[in-house]
Protein backbone atom coordinates (compact mmCIF):
# COMPACT_ATOMS: atom_id res chain seq x y z
CA UNK A 1 0.00 0.00 0.00
CA UNK A 2 2.58 2.15 0.91
CA UNK A 3 4.74 1.87 -2.06
CA UNK A 4 1.77 2.56 -3.86
CA UNK A 5 1.68 5.95 -2.18
CA UNK A 6 4.90 6.69 -2.89
CA UNK A 7 4.79 5.60 -6.47
CA UNK A 8 1.91 8.11 -6.50
CA UNK A 9 3.15 11.20 -4.70
CA UNK A 10 6.51 10.71 -6.72
CA UNK A 11 4.41 11.08 -10.15
CA UNK A 12 2.82 13.57 -8.73
CA UNK A 13 6.49 15.41 -7.91
CA UNK A 14 8.10 15.17 -11.51
CA UNK A 15 4.78 15.78 -12.98
CA UNK A 16 4.68 19.23 -11.27
CA UNK A 17 8.34 19.50 -12.56
CA UNK A 18 7.02 19.16 -15.77
CA UNK A 19 4.06 21.45 -15.76
CA UNK A 20 6.38 23.92 -16.21
CA UNK A 21 7.84 24.40 -19.68
CA UNK A 22 10.94 25.24 -20.08
CA UNK A 23 12.21 22.39 -17.42
CA UNK A 24 9.83 20.40 -19.79
CA UNK A 25 12.43 20.43 -22.41
CA UNK A 26 14.93 19.55 -20.36
CA UNK A 27 13.39 16.34 -18.54
CA UNK A 28 11.64 14.43 -21.46
CA UNK A 29 15.56 14.18 -23.14
CA UNK A 30 16.68 12.62 -19.70
CA UNK A 31 13.91 10.31 -19.43
CA UNK A 32 10.50 10.36 -21.01
CA UNK A 33 12.01 10.25 -24.52
CA UNK A 34 15.70 8.86 -23.32
CA UNK A 35 17.44 9.04 -27.06
CA UNK A 36 19.07 5.76 -26.35
CA UNK A 37 15.83 3.48 -24.47
CA UNK A 38 13.06 5.19 -25.70
CA UNK A 39 14.18 6.34 -28.60
CA UNK A 40 16.13 3.85 -29.60
CA UNK A 41 18.72 6.22 -31.52
CA UNK A 42 22.83 6.44 -32.12
CA UNK A 43 22.57 2.87 -31.12
CA UNK A 44 26.15 2.78 -33.04
CA UNK A 45 28.02 4.43 -30.71
CA UNK A 46 26.50 3.27 -27.76
CA UNK A 47 27.45 -0.26 -28.05
CA UNK A 48 30.28 -0.26 -29.67
CA UNK A 49 32.91 2.57 -26.92
CA UNK A 50 30.76 1.26 -23.95
CA UNK A 51 33.12 -1.74 -22.86
CA UNK A 52 34.58 0.86 -20.10
CA UNK A 53 32.76 3.48 -18.24
CA UNK A 54 35.38 5.76 -19.17
CA UNK A 55 35.20 5.11 -22.51
CA UNK A 56 31.34 5.72 -22.24
CA UNK A 57 31.51 9.09 -20.28
CA UNK A 58 34.41 10.52 -22.79
CA UNK A 59 31.79 9.30 -25.71
CA UNK A 60 28.65 10.75 -23.88
CA UNK A 61 30.65 14.03 -23.49
CA UNK A 62 31.87 14.55 -26.72
CA UNK A 63 28.68 14.00 -28.37
CA UNK A 64 26.46 16.31 -26.35
CA UNK A 65 29.07 18.76 -26.69
CA UNK A 66 28.32 18.66 -30.72
CA UNK A 67 24.96 18.34 -29.76
CA UNK A 68 24.37 21.48 -28.01
CA UNK A 69 27.11 23.38 -30.08
CA UNK A 70 25.33 22.64 -33.45
CA UNK A 71 21.55 23.04 -31.69
CA UNK A 72 22.35 26.33 -30.70
CA UNK A 73 24.28 27.02 -34.52
CA UNK A 74 21.27 25.45 -36.09
CA UNK A 75 18.55 27.16 -34.62
CA UNK A 76 20.22 30.17 -34.90
CA UNK A 77 20.67 30.13 -38.50
CA UNK A 78 16.71 28.66 -38.93
CA UNK A 79 15.65 31.49 -40.85
CA UNK A 80 18.55 31.48 -43.38
CA UNK A 81 19.01 28.09 -44.47
CA UNK A 82 16.71 27.43 -47.54
CA UNK A 83 14.35 23.80 -46.60
CA UNK A 84 15.56 22.44 -50.01
CA UNK A 85 19.46 21.70 -48.66
CA UNK A 86 18.42 21.68 -44.73
CA UNK A 87 19.88 18.18 -43.96
CA UNK A 88 23.44 18.84 -46.18
CA UNK A 89 23.68 22.17 -44.05
CA UNK A 90 22.74 20.32 -40.82
CA UNK A 91 25.29 18.04 -41.58
CA UNK A 92 28.20 20.45 -42.52
CA UNK A 93 27.81 22.12 -39.49
CA UNK A 94 27.52 19.20 -37.21
CA UNK A 95 31.20 17.71 -38.72
CA UNK A 96 32.88 21.19 -38.55
CA UNK A 97 31.74 20.41 -34.68
CA UNK A 98 32.99 17.24 -34.73
CA UNK A 99 36.32 18.13 -36.19
CA UNK A 100 37.01 20.77 -33.18
CA UNK A 101 36.16 17.75 -30.34
CA UNK A 102 38.32 15.42 -32.50
CA UNK A 103 41.47 17.69 -32.35
CA UNK A 104 40.38 18.77 -28.71
CA UNK A 105 40.72 15.73 -27.49
CA UNK A 106 43.55 14.68 -29.37
CA UNK A 107 45.31 17.59 -27.35
CA UNK A 108 43.38 16.62 -23.89
CA UNK A 109 44.21 13.08 -23.81
CA UNK A 110 46.23 11.15 -26.72
CA UNK A 111 45.36 7.69 -24.87
CA UNK A 112 41.49 8.56 -24.38
CA UNK A 113 41.78 9.37 -28.47
CA UNK A 114 43.17 6.17 -29.08
CA UNK A 115 40.85 3.72 -27.84
CA UNK A 116 37.68 6.05 -29.14
CA UNK A 117 39.75 5.83 -32.03
CA UNK A 118 37.40 6.87 -35.17
CA UNK A 119 33.89 6.32 -32.92
CA UNK A 120 35.18 10.43 -32.45
CA UNK A 121 34.62 11.06 -35.84
CA UNK A 122 31.78 8.82 -36.71
CA UNK A 123 29.43 11.10 -34.28
CA UNK A 124 28.74 13.12 -37.39
CA UNK A 125 26.53 10.13 -38.27
CA UNK A 126 25.25 9.89 -34.89
CA UNK A 127 21.34 9.85 -35.57
CA UNK A 128 20.65 11.79 -32.41
CA UNK A 129 22.36 15.12 -33.47
CA UNK A 130 20.12 15.25 -37.00
CA UNK A 131 17.00 14.39 -35.72
CA UNK A 132 17.00 17.17 -32.71
CA UNK A 133 18.69 19.43 -35.48
CA UNK A 134 15.32 18.65 -37.58
CA UNK A 135 12.90 17.63 -34.82
CA UNK A 136 13.65 20.56 -32.95
CA UNK A 137 16.35 23.05 -33.27
CA UNK A 138 15.04 23.99 -36.55
CA UNK A 139 11.85 25.23 -35.24
CA UNK A 140 12.15 26.50 -31.77
CA UNK A 141 14.37 29.40 -30.25
CA UNK A 142 17.85 29.35 -29.13
CA UNK A 143 17.08 29.04 -25.78
CA UNK A 144 14.67 26.59 -25.88
CA UNK A 145 17.27 24.20 -28.16
CA UNK A 146 19.83 24.63 -25.80
CA UNK A 147 17.63 23.29 -22.79
CA UNK A 148 16.66 20.46 -25.36
CA UNK A 149 20.33 19.35 -26.54
CA UNK A 150 21.33 19.45 -22.72
CA UNK A 151 18.70 17.06 -21.92
CA UNK A 152 19.04 14.83 -24.55
CA UNK A 153 23.08 15.01 -24.25
CA UNK A 154 22.55 14.28 -20.27
CA UNK A 155 19.88 11.50 -21.20
CA UNK A 156 22.57 10.27 -23.77
CA UNK A 157 25.56 10.34 -21.43
CA UNK A 158 23.53 8.67 -18.94
CA UNK A 159 22.76 5.84 -20.97
CA UNK A 160 25.83 5.29 -22.04
CA UNK A 161 27.33 4.93 -18.26
CA UNK A 162 24.61 2.25 -17.82
CA UNK A 163 25.65 0.23 -20.18
CA UNK A 164 29.46 1.23 -19.67
CA UNK A 165 29.59 0.67 -16.29
CA UNK A 166 27.29 -3.07 -16.59
CA UNK A 167 29.83 -3.88 -18.71
CA UNK A 168 33.26 -3.07 -16.87
CA UNK A 169 31.75 -4.22 -13.50
CA UNK A 170 31.04 -7.81 -14.85
CA UNK A 171 33.64 -7.39 -18.01
CA UNK A 172 36.59 -6.59 -15.83
CA UNK A 173 35.49 -6.79 -12.53
CA UNK A 174 35.88 -2.50 -11.74
CA UNK A 175 34.52 0.91 -12.30
CA UNK A 176 36.34 3.70 -13.98
CA UNK A 177 39.25 1.64 -13.58
CA UNK A 178 39.01 1.17 -9.86
CA UNK A 179 39.63 -2.36 -9.12
CA UNK A 180 36.80 -3.33 -6.21
CA UNK A 181 35.58 -7.31 -7.15
CA UNK A 182 37.41 -9.37 -4.80
CA UNK A 183 40.04 -12.06 -6.43
CA UNK A 184 37.66 -14.91 -6.71
CA UNK A 185 35.15 -12.97 -9.12
CA UNK A 186 35.43 -14.92 -12.21
CA UNK A 187 35.18 -12.02 -14.80
CA UNK A 188 32.99 -12.15 -17.67
CA UNK A 189 35.07 -11.70 -20.46
CA UNK A 190 32.11 -12.01 -22.93
CA UNK A 191 30.51 -8.52 -21.30
CA UNK A 192 33.43 -6.58 -22.96
CA UNK A 193 33.29 -8.25 -26.27
CA UNK A 194 30.73 -7.38 -28.80
CA UNK A 195 28.50 -9.93 -28.04
CA UNK A 196 27.83 -8.56 -24.33
CA UNK A 197 26.98 -5.26 -25.76
CA UNK A 198 24.22 -6.55 -27.14
CA UNK A 199 23.01 -8.78 -24.75
CA UNK A 200 23.66 -5.47 -22.02
CA UNK A 201 21.75 -2.95 -24.33
CA UNK A 202 18.82 -5.78 -24.54
CA UNK A 203 17.99 -6.20 -21.07
CA UNK A 204 18.45 -2.15 -20.06
CA UNK A 205 15.79 -2.15 -22.53
CA UNK A 206 13.55 -4.86 -20.78
CA UNK A 207 13.76 -3.27 -17.79
CA UNK A 208 12.50 0.30 -19.13
CA UNK A 209 9.56 -1.85 -21.03
CA UNK A 210 8.68 -3.11 -17.38
CA UNK A 211 8.79 -0.12 -16.19
CA UNK A 212 6.03 1.36 -19.39
CA UNK A 213 3.71 -1.72 -19.22
CA UNK A 214 3.64 -0.83 -14.98
CA UNK A 215 3.33 2.88 -15.84
CA UNK A 216 0.44 2.57 -18.49
CA UNK A 217 -1.18 0.09 -16.02
CA UNK A 218 -1.57 2.34 -13.35
CA UNK B 1 48.01 -7.90 -41.04
CA UNK B 2 49.85 -5.32 -42.92
CA UNK B 3 51.25 -7.55 -45.49
CA UNK B 4 47.79 -8.56 -45.91
CA UNK B 5 46.96 -9.93 -49.61
CA UNK B 6 43.39 -8.90 -51.17
CA UNK B 7 41.18 -11.96 -50.22
CA UNK B 8 42.34 -11.26 -46.43
CA UNK B 9 41.52 -8.04 -46.62
CA UNK B 10 37.93 -9.36 -47.85
CA UNK B 11 37.54 -11.65 -45.44
CA UNK B 12 38.85 -9.38 -42.51
CA UNK B 13 36.23 -7.19 -43.61
CA UNK B 14 33.21 -9.20 -44.41
CA UNK B 15 33.55 -12.01 -41.88
CA UNK B 16 36.03 -11.50 -38.86
CA UNK B 17 35.57 -7.92 -38.13
CA UNK B 18 31.88 -7.93 -39.37
CA UNK B 19 31.03 -4.77 -39.43
CA UNK B 20 27.52 -4.80 -37.82
CA UNK B 21 28.35 -7.60 -35.23
CA UNK B 22 31.68 -7.03 -34.34
CA UNK B 23 32.43 -2.99 -34.86
CA UNK B 24 28.33 -2.43 -34.34
CA UNK B 25 28.16 -0.24 -37.18
CA UNK B 26 25.39 0.41 -39.18
CA UNK B 27 23.09 -0.56 -36.50
CA UNK B 28 20.22 1.76 -37.27
CA UNK B 29 19.51 -0.24 -40.88
CA UNK B 30 20.47 -3.55 -39.00
CA UNK B 31 16.98 -2.94 -36.50
CA UNK B 32 14.87 -0.98 -38.80
CA UNK B 33 14.88 -2.76 -42.22
CA UNK B 34 15.36 -6.40 -41.54
CA UNK B 35 12.22 -7.51 -41.41
CA UNK B 36 11.62 -8.71 -44.42
CA UNK B 37 15.08 -10.65 -46.45
CA UNK B 38 13.83 -9.67 -49.76
CA UNK B 39 14.26 -5.20 -48.44
CA UNK B 40 17.09 -6.41 -46.67
CA UNK B 41 19.08 -7.77 -49.36
CA UNK B 42 18.45 -4.68 -51.41
CA UNK B 43 19.52 -2.78 -48.92
CA UNK B 44 22.32 -4.27 -48.50
CA UNK B 45 22.90 -3.87 -52.16
CA UNK B 46 22.24 0.11 -51.64
CA UNK B 47 24.37 0.32 -48.90
CA UNK B 48 27.48 -1.45 -50.52
CA UNK B 49 27.23 0.42 -53.98
CA UNK B 50 27.18 3.32 -51.80
CA UNK B 51 30.26 2.20 -50.10
CA UNK B 52 32.51 1.52 -52.69
CA UNK B 53 31.80 4.62 -54.37
CA UNK B 54 32.49 7.13 -51.52
CA UNK B 55 35.57 4.48 -50.80
CA UNK B 56 37.02 5.45 -54.15
CA UNK B 57 35.78 9.26 -54.13
CA UNK B 58 37.43 9.30 -50.18
CA UNK B 59 40.98 7.51 -51.68
CA UNK B 60 40.84 10.50 -54.36
CA UNK B 61 39.94 13.52 -51.31
CA UNK B 62 42.84 11.96 -49.23
CA UNK B 63 45.26 12.20 -52.00
CA UNK B 64 44.42 16.03 -52.59
CA UNK B 65 43.81 16.91 -49.11
CA UNK B 66 47.48 15.36 -48.13
CA UNK B 67 48.81 17.44 -50.68
CA UNK B 68 47.42 20.75 -49.40
CA UNK B 69 48.02 20.25 -46.39
CA UNK B 70 44.60 20.25 -45.05
CA UNK B 71 43.52 16.95 -42.81
CA UNK B 72 40.86 18.86 -40.92
CA UNK B 73 38.74 19.00 -43.79
CA UNK B 74 38.67 15.21 -44.50
CA UNK B 75 35.84 14.99 -42.28
CA UNK B 76 34.25 17.55 -43.88
CA UNK B 77 34.34 16.33 -47.61
CA UNK B 78 34.15 12.47 -46.27
CA UNK B 79 30.68 13.66 -45.34
CA UNK B 80 29.35 15.91 -48.62
CA UNK B 81 30.36 12.77 -50.74
CA UNK B 82 28.81 10.31 -49.06
CA UNK B 83 25.54 12.29 -48.84
CA UNK B 84 25.51 13.16 -52.47
CA UNK B 85 26.33 9.47 -53.58
CA UNK B 86 23.01 8.81 -51.41
CA UNK B 87 21.06 11.34 -53.32
CA UNK B 88 22.51 9.72 -56.65
CA UNK B 89 21.56 6.22 -55.35
CA UNK B 90 17.84 7.53 -54.52
CA UNK B 91 17.12 8.78 -57.52
CA UNK B 92 17.93 5.70 -59.68
CA UNK B 93 16.34 3.86 -57.67
CA UNK B 94 13.28 5.86 -57.68
CA UNK B 95 13.44 5.92 -61.11
CA UNK B 96 14.47 2.38 -61.71
CA UNK B 97 12.19 0.59 -58.95
CA UNK B 98 9.16 2.50 -57.34
CA UNK B 99 8.49 -0.48 -55.12
CA UNK B 100 11.33 -0.78 -53.65
CA UNK B 101 11.62 2.91 -53.18
CA UNK B 102 8.14 3.06 -51.39
CA UNK B 103 9.70 -0.43 -49.21
CA UNK B 104 12.93 1.46 -48.03
CA UNK B 105 10.90 4.19 -47.19
CA UNK B 106 13.25 7.01 -44.58
CA UNK B 107 15.99 4.45 -44.99
CA UNK B 108 17.28 5.64 -48.08
CA UNK B 109 18.19 9.10 -47.21
CA UNK B 110 19.49 7.77 -44.07
CA UNK B 111 22.10 5.76 -45.78
CA UNK B 112 24.24 9.14 -45.58
CA UNK B 113 23.83 8.82 -41.53
CA UNK B 114 24.68 5.08 -41.65
CA UNK B 115 27.96 4.95 -39.84
CA UNK B 116 29.55 1.87 -41.78
CA UNK B 117 29.47 4.19 -44.70
CA UNK B 118 31.76 6.75 -43.40
CA UNK B 119 33.75 3.83 -40.95
CA UNK B 120 34.55 2.26 -44.69
CA UNK B 121 36.23 5.83 -46.01
CA UNK B 122 38.14 6.58 -42.32
CA UNK B 123 39.36 3.25 -41.70
CA UNK B 124 40.99 2.31 -45.56
CA UNK B 125 42.36 6.20 -44.82
CA UNK B 126 43.94 5.59 -41.25
CA UNK B 127 45.13 1.86 -42.73
CA UNK B 128 47.24 3.33 -45.57
CA UNK B 129 45.02 1.15 -48.14
CA UNK B 130 45.75 2.02 -51.72
CA UNK B 131 42.85 2.20 -54.60
CA UNK B 132 42.70 -1.57 -55.53
CA UNK B 133 42.95 -2.50 -51.67
CA UNK B 134 40.18 0.03 -50.91
CA UNK B 135 37.78 -1.15 -53.43
CA UNK B 136 38.06 -4.78 -52.05
CA UNK B 137 38.02 -3.28 -47.87
CA UNK B 138 35.01 -1.54 -49.21
CA UNK B 139 33.26 -4.63 -51.16
CA UNK B 140 34.07 -6.93 -48.28
CA UNK B 141 32.47 -4.32 -45.84
CA UNK B 142 29.22 -3.94 -47.53
CA UNK B 143 29.38 -7.75 -48.08
CA UNK B 144 29.22 -8.25 -44.22
CA UNK B 145 26.67 -5.87 -43.55
CA UNK B 146 24.19 -7.43 -46.21
CA UNK B 147 25.03 -11.03 -44.76
CA UNK B 148 24.54 -9.40 -41.48
CA UNK B 149 20.99 -7.90 -42.60
CA UNK B 150 19.64 -10.96 -44.33
CA UNK B 151 20.67 -13.00 -41.38
CA UNK B 152 18.88 -10.99 -38.98
CA UNK B 153 15.62 -10.71 -41.66
CA UNK B 154 15.66 -14.42 -41.89
CA UNK B 155 15.46 -15.25 -38.22
CA UNK B 156 12.99 -12.45 -37.62
CA UNK B 157 10.68 -13.49 -40.42
CA UNK B 158 10.77 -17.15 -38.12
CA UNK B 159 10.07 -14.99 -34.89
CA UNK B 160 6.88 -13.73 -35.99
CA UNK B 161 5.46 -17.20 -35.93
CA UNK B 162 6.64 -17.68 -32.50
CA UNK B 163 4.83 -16.78 -28.97
CA UNK B 164 6.60 -14.41 -27.24
CA UNK B 165 5.80 -12.38 -24.06
CA UNK B 166 4.97 -8.75 -24.40
CA UNK B 167 7.76 -7.51 -22.70
CA UNK B 168 10.47 -8.67 -24.77
CA UNK B 169 8.53 -7.44 -28.22
CA UNK B 170 10.40 -5.27 -30.30
CA UNK B 171 13.53 -3.62 -30.43
CA UNK B 172 14.93 -5.84 -27.16
CA UNK B 173 14.29 -9.23 -28.71
CA UNK B 174 16.16 -7.73 -31.67
CA UNK B 175 18.90 -7.05 -29.73
CA UNK B 176 19.05 -10.53 -28.33
CA UNK B 177 18.91 -12.47 -31.66
CA UNK B 178 21.80 -9.39 -32.08
CA UNK B 179 23.80 -10.72 -29.70
CA UNK B 180 23.68 -14.42 -30.29
CA UNK B 181 24.57 -13.77 -33.89
CA UNK B 182 27.59 -11.91 -32.93
CA UNK B 183 28.45 -14.80 -30.75
CA UNK B 184 28.21 -17.19 -33.32
CA UNK B 185 30.60 -14.96 -35.45
CA UNK B 186 33.54 -14.33 -33.10
CA UNK B 187 34.01 -18.26 -34.58
CA UNK B 188 35.31 -16.22 -37.64
CA UNK B 189 38.06 -14.73 -35.41
CA UNK B 190 40.83 -17.85 -36.43
CA UNK B 191 40.35 -17.86 -40.43
CA UNK B 192 42.32 -14.51 -41.35
CA UNK B 193 45.06 -15.45 -38.38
Amino acid sequence: MSVINQNKSEKGFLSSIADHPSTDEFIKGVWRENPVFVQVLGMCPSLAVSNSAKNALAMGLATAFVLLMSNILISLLRDFIPKQVRIASYILIIATFVTVIDYAMQAISIELHKSLGAFIALIVVNCIILSRAEAFASKNTVGKSILDALGMGIGFTFALLCIGGVREILGSGSFLGFEFMPDSFEKWVIMVLPAGGFFTLAFLLLIFNSFKIKNNRA
Amino acid sequence: MSDSSLWSIFINASLINNFVLAYFLGICPFLGVSGKIETATKMGAAVTFVMVISAMCAYGINAVLTAINAPFLQLISFIVVIASTVQLVEMFIKKASPALFKALGIFLPLITTNCAVLAVALFQTSKGFGLLKSFVYALGAGAGFTLALVLMAGLREQLEFSETIGIVKGTALVLLVGGILSLSFMGFAGLGG
